[in-house]
């Protein structure tokens, strides 16, 4: 306790009136006699960090926007006509429906699977859960590129996935799945509900684990039966990790620039592409910086907008 | 009629075992083939699934020299390190005053750095890009470091300031009448024993630094820079034909943060699941 020498933010409030002696100040809620004023010292070196590394960029990108860039050359004012053409573009619409699709795989699907799988675990303690909770967590920290390499091998012509359905006799089924124009989306999609389902597992399973075990007993008293109880039990005991499992897998939906990118390049022809990889292709592959600049910015008010309503919708209006 | 409940129970309970080990293998199934492809010798047609006869670590040893993973490993740790300490004490700070004081605005200001939460990177690239640029750091690791400290503030701070909120007023309290100023208290009492929330705030960087893709893929063009996952997608266009020494350069990019995982797997789920949790 006595290494308090100079150069420290304290210094600044030693200079202050309000020593650490009037302890029993006027407001109960202050920290143990802090001279609040020294609190911006503590957070000036990360908001200046945040400022020109997030905030800036941010503000920056809103003004490209507003632009016609090639990225080198003279811009020329464009108005909002970079934020009309994302309706009325039918190539920077396709993005935008396309990215609506993947939620069904990234963030539908997965909170659905994982519902149901609680809805039958949680009706009985269960042991081993560690084991199971690491394993089914494991693809959330595995890099996308990693991941990608792993489901190319798989989807590829004679990857994996061809290899059981020729060995089950559907071998007419079997073909190029991330070449195929109309099964290409949802097979970048199942990569996501791979990668998700076992968050939305963790979450629920932990969830249901917290249900009182007396509100089961009460419900199997009332003569309730397994879908009953789900519906009058579980489901309302796991609003809280619904919505987060909502926010966490939507978010990652939106933003799955590495697993396009890596997967398909947006192909085959577009039929892939997604709002964060037209960002990428616009300002670094045909030099449409202004247009790129506003996917960005509409991405991220997609992204603020339905976890907002989410958050909302799930949790309802209480807090 | 107990006996009959409990097998009754039974049997819903190896169903249910029966239900996690089918997610399980799912999970597992394509990490297994990685592995497994990895192991192959390099040149078999074999796509996984078949059994290597033998451990074959050979195509380790090639990824690691003919695939400059070395090199890339180097950018790669430079770069996580830096930016793993560099927010942590950031966030430490910020997350501290936030938690612990109470000031003009820093409500405010709070909400401003939880906004960095939920702006996907996506937006910001396009901006960095070009400002980093102008002052002739693209191609460095600065260019690689700032913007990604920069990012993991958002989070660190949230956490950091919830575990001072809860921290113990006792404690500091404590220390004050010891005549303790607020940066001694900060480093030397409440940090030690932040532990475990300051695990989960190292590890959480760590994992989303060594995993970054964009960043690197839109600022660094020379080879000497590269970080593992860019290595990674370079090697793949180049040894697409060659899955088992991509499956071993996969392997090795993901290594370095399963071993950390699997060691810290509760300071890890403890973290992205507080990713969705709003104020």
């Amino acid at each position: 306790m006595t290494h308090t020498v100079a150069r420290r933010p304290d210094v600044a409030a030693a200079a202050s009136p309000a020593l650490p002696t009037r302890r029993s100040g006027r407001r109960s809620r202050r920290a143990p006699g802090e001279p609040r004023r020294v609190g911006y010292l503590y957070i000036a070196p990360a908001l200046v960090v945040y400022g020109c590394f997030v905030l800036f960029p941010l503000v920056h990108a809103a003004w490209i926007s507003l632009f016609n860039w090639d990225g080198l050359g003279p811009s020329s004012w464009a108005g909002i006509s970079n934020y009309t053409a994302l309706v009325t573009d039918s190539s920077l619409r396709g993005p935008f429906v396309h990215s609506l699709v993947l939620l069904i795989f990234y963030a539908v699907l997965p909170v659905a699977i994982a519902f149901l799988l609680a809805a039958v675990l949680s009706r009985h303690q269960l042991r081993g859960m560690t084991f199971f909770r690491t394993v089914l967590f494991l693809p959330q920290v595995i890099a996308m590129v990693v991941v990608a390499v792993a489901w190319r091998s798989i989807y590829s012509p004679d990857g994996l996935l061809n290899g059981v359905l020729h060995r089950i006799g559907l071998g007419s089924l079997t073909r190029a799945w991330l070449g195929d124009f109309n099964l290409a989306l949802p097979a970048v999609g199942l990569i996501g509900t791979w990668v998700e389902v076992g968050l939305c597992l963790v979450l629920f399973l932990a969830g249901a684990q917290r249900i009182p075990r007396e509100l089961y007993e009460a419900a199997r008293m009332d003569g309730a039966g397994a879908i009953r109880e789900f519906l009058v039990v579980t489901l309302p005991g796991l609003r809280g990790e619904a919505s987060v499992a909502l926010t966490l897998t939507i978010v990652a939906g939106l933003r799955n620039f590495d697993l396009v990118y890596l997967t398909t390049g947006g192909g085959p022809g577009n039929a892939t592409s997604v709002p964060s990889y037209e960002v990428y292709h616009r300002a670094f592959d045909t030099n449409e910086v202004g247009s790129a600049a506003a996917i960005g910015i509409a991405l991220t008010a997609l992204i603020f907008v339905v976890t907002f309503v989410v958050s909302r919708a799930v949790e309802g209006p209480r807090s | 009629m107990t006996t009959s409940a409990a097998r009754g129970s039974r049997s819903e309970q190896t169903a249910n075992y029966a239900v996690l080990a089918v997610f399980t293998v799912i999970a597992l199934v394509p990490i297994v083939g990685i592995l497994l492809t990895a192991f192959t010798p390099e040149g078999s047609t074999a796509t996984g699934f078949a059994l290597p006869h033998s451990l074959d670590w050979h195509n380790f040893v090639t990824a690691w020299q003919r695939g400059h993973f070395g090199t890339y490993m180097k950018s790669s740790l430079i770069v996580t390190i830096s930016v793993v300490v560099a927010s942590a004490v950031l966030s430490t700070m910020a997350g501290f005053a936030f938690g612990t004081m109470d000031f003009a605005g820093s409500g405010a200001l709070f909400y401003l750095v939880l906004l960095g939460l939920m702006v996907p990177e996506e937006a910001l690239v396009v901006p960095l890009y070009f400002d980093l640029r102008g002052l002739g750091v693209t191609d460095t690791y600065w260019a690689l470091i700032l913007p990604q400290t920069a990012q993991s503030i958002s989070f660190g701070t949230f956490w950091m300031r919830a575990y001072f909120r809860s921290s113990p007023r006792s404690i500091t309290e404590a220390a004050r009448v010891d005549g303790a100023t607020s940066w001694t208290v900060l480093w030397r009492v409440l940090v030690p024993i932040g532990r475990p929330a300051i695990t989960t705030m190292l590890v959480i960087t760590w994992m989303w630094t060594w995993n970054e893709f964009l960043l690197p893929l839109v600022m660094i063009t020379s080879d000497s820079l590269r970080t593992v996952p860019l290595g990674l997608a370079f090697f793949q266009g180049q040894h697409t034909s060659d899955l088992s020494l991509l499956a071993a350069a996969a392997a090795l990019v993901a290594l370095p943060v399963v071993v950390l995982y699997l060691l810290l797997q509760r300071s890890f789920i403890r973290g992205m699941l507080a990713g969705g949790v709003k104020e």
